[in-house]
């Protein structure tokens, strides 16, 4: 009975892991058609370890387009990212408190654009807010990528709210009876406490950001501005053959921060995620 | 002095100081695009020129003649009916198959997590492009188990089922948020339900099912919309080719915008668009009753 039972146990981690590594293959794949040539990448074979190992693909990669190296697209991506992250989790903090611990006049009006615009699909307000831009004269700036994220997003207001609820309203009693303002409670004892929520709120947008390719598509049009997303996909565009060594190098190291995010903070992306469709 | 303490201090000032940067955000980056948005609907406008005049509804009616248009309605519909369940019932499976008390179990979910952790960027769509291209990866598997290379790419028909394969393997986020919920369902309802002799599969269906029901609600409503505004894989993977088998609708609405300049008619694209997801939504909600198990009734 018992040796049966370990039979099982070892069935099961054996299909699990096998079945894992089905699903990651094609980032595996990716990362070993890095170091192989053009020719074997285009044979399409199966395998990880390349036949002829290519280290050169990484250098040729990042020398980038008309003498822009990807040092400069990944500072943007770097610069646009740490930005907008850092604007939403603050002003979607801000947002939260408001609509979840005061008793303002008109809280369920905007408490009710709040769930719209979740719901809301960006494609909707794509032309439009881009033709606002456009009359701003503020297309191929920074701006339109940046500025809507200092406004809360509707998706994580929603989370630290959920988050906020499990928050004892009696800390906010004691402090008020200690002389604590609405906004000393909100500094002193929410913010500090939200923690676990901001950061799911920074490695969600954080990843979303980073990824985020039609922003850049629309509103990005000089090479020096272009980001990582962008900048890879010019490897495909080129009028000459794909060098698609090079956009596998470049792809791998597009993927670096978003792994070393996940490795370090994969506790609270698994709860976060969690936590925020339970109560949904 | 006292009066201006008096009115910072006030709940209604603390509320809108703090809620301002969503109401700056609502009013100007989506109630105005909005507002503009429709009123462009009813207009020829195009970037370039200064005026744009007022076309009534044959922005509209056009739409009805754009054999493009249909199609690409029909293969949107197509790409959500078929990847949205796939996806969710992939997720649920996995997500139960990780129910077990192992210490390993942690370490499952961040692989089969990494694949939402990387679908998104332009490097994985160019990766599936590769891996479905004639000589590719898939055709290679096929090739091994003596079966003839599909062109899939080449073919109208074909060419949408890269595309939902990849929206199905990024069940990552779906999945954690099964995983959580089916770490609440008390595991005396199973125990009670054992002791009346209830085999696995009726207590998947009797009991996890029906207590994961707002859960699944909640994923299904969730990646309906994100499947609907499917557009960087069409984009980047097929340019909506071939003869337009996989012109989603966000691809079709963004090419009659910036690539053919018809800003007014990709206006009202968007606008058809927003009014058949919230149909969708509305639809699923109203279903609901039916479906979604909650404590209140029970």
């Amino acid at each position: 009975m018992k040796t049966r039972k370990h039979i099982s146990t070892l069935l099961y981690h054996l299909f699990v892991l096998a079945f894992g590594f089905c699903m990651v293959y094609p980032v595996l794949w990716m990362i070993s058609g890095s170091f192989k040539g053009n020719a074997e990448i285009l044979r399409g074979g199966l395998n990880l370890i390349p036949k002829d190992f290519v280290g050169t693909n990484y250098s040729t990669g990042w020398r980038g387009f008309s003498g822009i190296s990807f040092k400069t697209f990944f500072m943007n991506s770097a610069f646009i990212t740490s930005i907008a992250t850092l604007g939403t989790m603050l002003s979607s903090a801000f947002v939260a408190y408001a609509l979840s611990r005061i008793k303002f006049k008109g809280r369920g009006l905007w408490f009710s654009c709040m769930i719209a615009t979740m719901m809301l699909p960006g494609q909707v307000i794509m032309i439009p807010s881009y033709l606002i831009w456009y009359r701003l004269g503020l297309t191929s700036t920074y701006v339109p990528l940046i500025l809507p994220y200092f406004c809360g997003q509707a998706f994580f207001i929603y989370q630290m709210m959920q988050f906020m609820k499990g928050i004892p309203r009696e800390l906010d009693e004691a402090a008020r009876i200690d002389g604590c303002s609405k906004y000393g409670i909100f500094g002193r004892i929410i913010f500090p406490l939200l923690k676990p929520s901001i950061i799911t709120t920074v490695i969600i947008q954080f990843y979303w950001k980073w990824d985020d390719y039609m922003g850049p598509l629309l509103y990005l049009n000089r090479p020096k501005q272009y980001t990582v997303s962008i900048a890879i996909k010019l490897f495909a565009d080129s009028a000459s053959t794909t060098d698609y060594g090079a956009m596998f190098a470049m792809s791998s190291l597009s993927l670096i921060p978003v792994f070393l995010i996940f490795l370090i903070f994969n506790r609270y992306l698994v709860e976060g995620i969690g936590t925020s469709g339970l109560k949904g | 002095m006292n009066k201006f303490k008096k009115f910072i201090y006030n709940d209604n000032t603390v509320g809108y100081v703090f809620a301002l940067p969503f109401i700056f955000g609502f009013l100007c980056f989506s109630l105005v695009p909005m507002v503009t948005s429709l009123y462009y609907s009813f207009t020829d406008y195009s970037l370039g020129t200064k005026s744009a005049s007022f076309v009534g509804l044959s922005n509209f009616a056009r739409l009805f003649t754009d054999d493009i248009f249909i199609k690409s309605l029909g293969i949107t519909l197509k790409y959500v009916l078929i990847s949205v369940p796939l996806k969710l019932a992939f997720a649920l499976f996995v997500a139960f198959l990780l129910t077990r008390k192992s210490k390993a179990v942690t370490l499952y979910r961040s692989l089969y997590y990494i694949p939402s952790l990387v679908g998104g960027s332009i490097a994985v769509a160019l990766v599936w492009k590769q891996i479905f291209a004639r000589k590719g990866l898939i055709n290679s598997v096929l090739d091994g188990f003596g079966l003839s290379a599909i062109n899939w790419f080449g073919d109208e028909k074909l060419a949408l089922f890269p595309l939902i394969l990849m929206s199905v393997w990024q069940f990552g986020s779906s999945m954690i948020i099964f995983a959580a919920g089916l770490k609440e369902i008390p595991t005396s309802y199973y125990e009670a339900a054992m002791i009346d002799g209830a085999g696995g599969w009726k207590k998947f269906l009797k009991i996890t099912l029906p207590c994961l029901s707002p859960i699944i609600l909640y994923n299904l409503i969730m990646q309906t919309i994100s499947a609907f505004m499917a557009f960087t894989q069409a984009f980047v993977i097929t340019q909506g080719g071939p003869n337009n088998g996989t012109m989603m609708y966000a691809l079709y609405v963004y090419n009659q915008a910036f690539k053919y300049n018809n800003m007014g008619y990709a206006c009202s694209m968007s606008w058809v668009m927003l009014v058949v997801m919230s149909i969708i939504t509305l639809v699923i909600f109203k279903s609901s009753k039916f479906w979604v198990f909650s404590e209140a009734d029970s």
